[in-house]
């Protein structure tokens, strides 16, 4: 059985050509962030160096201080299944300005490729349904992200895209120094 | 509890909630995210009455403190609010988020465990709490009456968002009661 999956890099890329100069993104750990960093740098990235699961809060808090500006919380699927609570909350908040993409690889890659529960079964857009948020979209190809991303860019409503991935390693290796991370990012947020 | 309220001299049992919340309010803290706790609830009812606050319920209190965290990068203030036994999750997410970063997270525990408690599970979770505040060097405050109240939140709140430096206030069952 051959199973259609994107590439994890050319899938971030994808969206980073589609970010505008003032959106904003929370990276979250590992690999998710490793091929955020190598798809190139930029200053309203945040790049998670720990806290796992944390990146759609850290997100929730960003669109919530500043509701004008557009926020994307990336995450993997193990990341997101250590939080789901979150996907409770950030329905509830609803914010207008929160999109959220989740790479699905259906393993813990960067810890030797255990398998997740995503490997079994779990869809995390229907848990994403279930926790109340109907715009939503499970993509393997570029095609299919385009047009989610198409649907979802301009709605004022929390949305969650699950990018279906393949196994390949990242392309890169975040830089670790968090003080420059968060002091680029509040700089280009316009407050440090 | 007769003789616990004696204590406060007839203070009202919301009183100190509302002196803390005055304290954020005048310190500019806008943003609380709770788990809730019934010793709390006077705190979160004065809180929710008043639209100055955006004040919500996570599922977990790793999500609170992440909420808050991206807030303050974006230039507004928050508080956690939380059990004793929800402070416990979180040692992980407190070094690697705002110790690392050096994002200030202001933090309000209500202290169950001690003074009376019932519950071994609750006693035994109540121990740990200020070993995980001191091995991270940060400042926990036990709050027993209100007579100090107002100058210990005010002035942990102007130092946290000061040196940007995480600190725990610890509401002690003197304080609220004991409720549990």
């Amino acid at each position: 059985m051959s199973v259609e999956v994107m590439n994890r890099y050319d899938a971030t890329v994808r969206l980073r050509a589609r970010l505008g100069d003032e959106d904003a993104v929370i990276g979250g750990i590992g690999n998710t962030n490793f091929d955020l960093w190598a798809a190139g740098p930029r200053n309203l990235n945040f790049y998670m160096l720990g806290s796992m699961g944390l990146a759609v809060p850290i997100a929730l808090g960003v669109a919530l201080a500043q509701p004008e500006r557009r926020v994307i919380a990336l995450e993997g699927d193990g990341s997101i299944l250590m939080q789901l609570g979150c996907l409770s909350t950030l329905a509830k908040l609803a914010p207008g300005n929160l999109g959220t993409v989740i790479m699905d690889n259906g393993c813990y890659q960067i810890t030797g490729s255990q398998p997740t529960g995503t490997a079994f079964g779990t869809d995390i857009e229907a848990v994403a349904n279930a926790c109340g948020l109907e715009h939503s979209a499970t993509v393997a190809t570029e095609t299919a992200l385009d047009a989610a991303l198409d649907r979802f860019w301009q709605i004022a409503a929390p949305w969650v895209i699950v990018v279906k991935i393949d196994g390949e390693p990242p392309r890169g290796t975040t830089e670790r120094d968090p003080l420059r991370i968060r002091m680029r990012f509040m700089d280009a947020l316009n407050l440090a | 509890m007769e003789v616990l309220e004696k204590v406060e001299e007839g203070v009202s049992a919301s009183s100190w909630a509302e002196i803390m919340r005055d304290c954020f309010k005048r310190n500019g803290v806008k943003l609380v995210t709770y788990v809730p706790d019934r010793v709390l609830t006077p705190l979160i009812q004065a809180i929710e009455a008043d639209p100055y606050f955006q004040a919500f319920s996570t599922a977990r209190e790793e999500e609170a403190v992440g909420i808050v965290c991206g807030a303050w990068m974006a230039g507004t203030k928050g508080v956690v609010l939380m059990q004793t036994s929800g402070f416990a999750t979180l040692p992980n997410v407190l070094a690697s988020l705002p110790c690392t970063y050096q994002i200030p997270v202001l933090m309000v525990i209500s202290e169950r465990g001690t003074l009376g408690e019932f519950n071994r599970g609750q006693a035994l979770v109540c121990k740990t709490m200020r070993p995980i505040l001191a091995s991270m060097g940060m400042e926990g405050h036990t709050l027993a009456s209100t007579r100090e109240l107002d100058f210990i939140v005010d002035r942990t709140i102007k130092q946290v968002f000061g040196t940007l430096d995480s600190a725990a206030l610890i509401i002690s069952p003197l304080l609220s009661s004991g409720k549990f």
